[in-house]
């Protein structure tokens, strides 16, 4: 299983290097083309801003690499904000793969509800393959923007509104929260989506 | 609906962990890698890791235990002492830290609030702010609480926050180290005065005490280290009492 995590300008990349070796998988972190085409597994991470994200993506070229790409993607956070079709951070157009334009949260009318959104909250799943065993748990979030419910949702959070949690269209499958920081269940969609 | 955390705090010396009373007679606590570990397993919702020398030299010792930290423990952890520059939080963050957490430093140089969220983003910077009640005003300390500054808690907060701090991790030092719990009005007020997350540190000595800083110090996170290094406090005993009294966990 060759399984390559792409490097670029977001933080906690690293991160899920780690944890996959946890349930060891053994990733590269590169930002190689024909490495990350040859993978079976792409990983799609990071931590940032969303345009200087796009713009380093576009510098690179990795804009057009991702969106070619035919084996299993998996956007994580900031990863799965640029999947979508545009950006409030930065107000910036995205790779596209998920028609959906991605909002910062309002707590205008939710005062006591804080932003970030961080911490650790539970989310509704569907029966998608990456999500087995995940409905009802709490995973780890951390983020200001958020993709809302579309058809391509999988999983939503409640959280000043319900928003999409996961997302999946065709190969691409995407979490605005951190499997790679929430704990055993986590681990389990890492595996699950290694297992794919 | 989402979770009121609980944070163990591993103070960091010579690569292991310690727990100051009133912030002095330090107490060995254990190999920090593996009380993480064991924290992460129990249900702890984050780590807190400060390196409470971060000399020159023992930078690299801790950089080096913060990649151990990042491979083996599966929540997200912050580090903090001695951070003074970006350079200092990009290498934290690329040795597998979440967020950095910065005290005297910010005081000194409030801009470094500002570069890291700028360079990093928002969710990685936890400004920490040490503070006494001087004649019934609230004044942050530097120094490990050893010394005064002109600023008060609450404009300082504010500022941190407009200066793009993620959270919030308020140390009462009227209250830290002493058990009669964490210092719930001050907490209150902090989080009538915020919109980012609020982390209560200091003066926990039993679940009660954890219940109230959720409930009358409306905090979103609470901090405790040596209730939980000396097993006093059980976190999943502590998760299940306060469940049982309407706080939303994770268990």
């Amino acid at each position: 299983m060759n399984v390559a995590i792409i490097k670029y300008n977001a933080g906690n990349i690293f991160s899920v290097l780690y944890a996959l070796k946890r349930i060891g998988i053994e990733a590269i972190v590169t930002d190689d083309f024909d490495t990350i085409r040859n993978a079976d597994k792409v990983i799609f991470p990071g931590v940032g801003e969303a345009s200087s994200a796009m713009a380093y993506l576009k510098e690179k070229g990795l804009d057009q690499l991702i969106i070619s790409l035919k084996q299993p993607v998996l956007g994580i956070c900031i990863g799965e904000q640029l999947l979508c079709r545009h950006s409030e951070e930065g107000n910036v157009d995205c790779l596209g793969i998920f028609d959906v334009d991605v909002k910062r949260f309002d707590n205008t009318n939710h005062h006591d509800l804080k932003i970030p959104h961080m911490g650790w909250n539970t989310i509704s799943a569907n029966d998608n393959p990456i999500l087995k065993g995940v409905d009802g748990k709490f995973v780890y979030f951390v983020h200001s923007y958020y993709a809302p419910v579309c058809k391509h949702t999988i999983a939503t959070c409640n959280y000043i509104d319900n928003y999409s949690a996961a997302l999946h269209r065709d190969n691409f499958y995407a979490t605005q929260f951190h499997p790679e920081k929430s704990g055993d269940i986590g681990e389990l969609i890492l595996k699950n989506f290694i297992e794919l | 609906m989402l979770a009121k955390r609980i944070i163990p705090c591993l103070d960091v010396k010579d690569g292991m962990t310690v727990k100051g009373v009133n912030f002095v007679n330090f107490r060995n606590a254990g190999d920090p890698v593996e009380l993480g570990r064991a924290y992460s397993q129990a249900g702890a919702d984050e780590l807190v890791y400060l390196d409470i020398t971060a000399s020159y030299e023992e930078r690299k010792t801790f950089i080096d235990l913060v990649r151990r930290v990042a491979e083996n423990v599966n929540i997200p952890f912050t580090v903090g002492g001695g951070i003074g520059s970006v350079q200092d939080v990009g290498k934290l963050l690329n040795a597998g830290a979440d967020k950095v957490s910065i005290n005297s430093s910010a005081l000194r140089n409030p801009q470094l609030i500002t570069d890291i969220a700028s360079n990093f983003g928002c969710q990685v910077c936890v400004v920490a702010i040490d503070a006494r009640c001087d004649n019934g005003e609230w004044i942050c300390y530097v120094k490990g609480g050893r010394v005064p500054t002109e600023r008060k808690l609450y404009d300082w907060a504010l500022e941190a926050q407009e200066r793009g701090a993620g959270e919030i991790l308020f140390t009462s030092m009227d209250h830290d180290g002493v058990k009669e719990g964490f210092a719930c009005q001050a907490l209150a007020e902090l989080n009538s005065r915020l919109s980012i997350p609020v982390i209560a540190s200091g003066g926990c000595g039993t679940m009660e005490h954890f219940k109230d800083a959720f409930t009358i110090g409306k905090a979103d996170a609470a901090l405790a280290a040596s209730v939980f290094h000396f097993n006093e406090i059980g976190i999943r005993d502590l998760k299940e009492y306060l469940k049982q009294n309407n706080i939303n966990v994770r268990l």
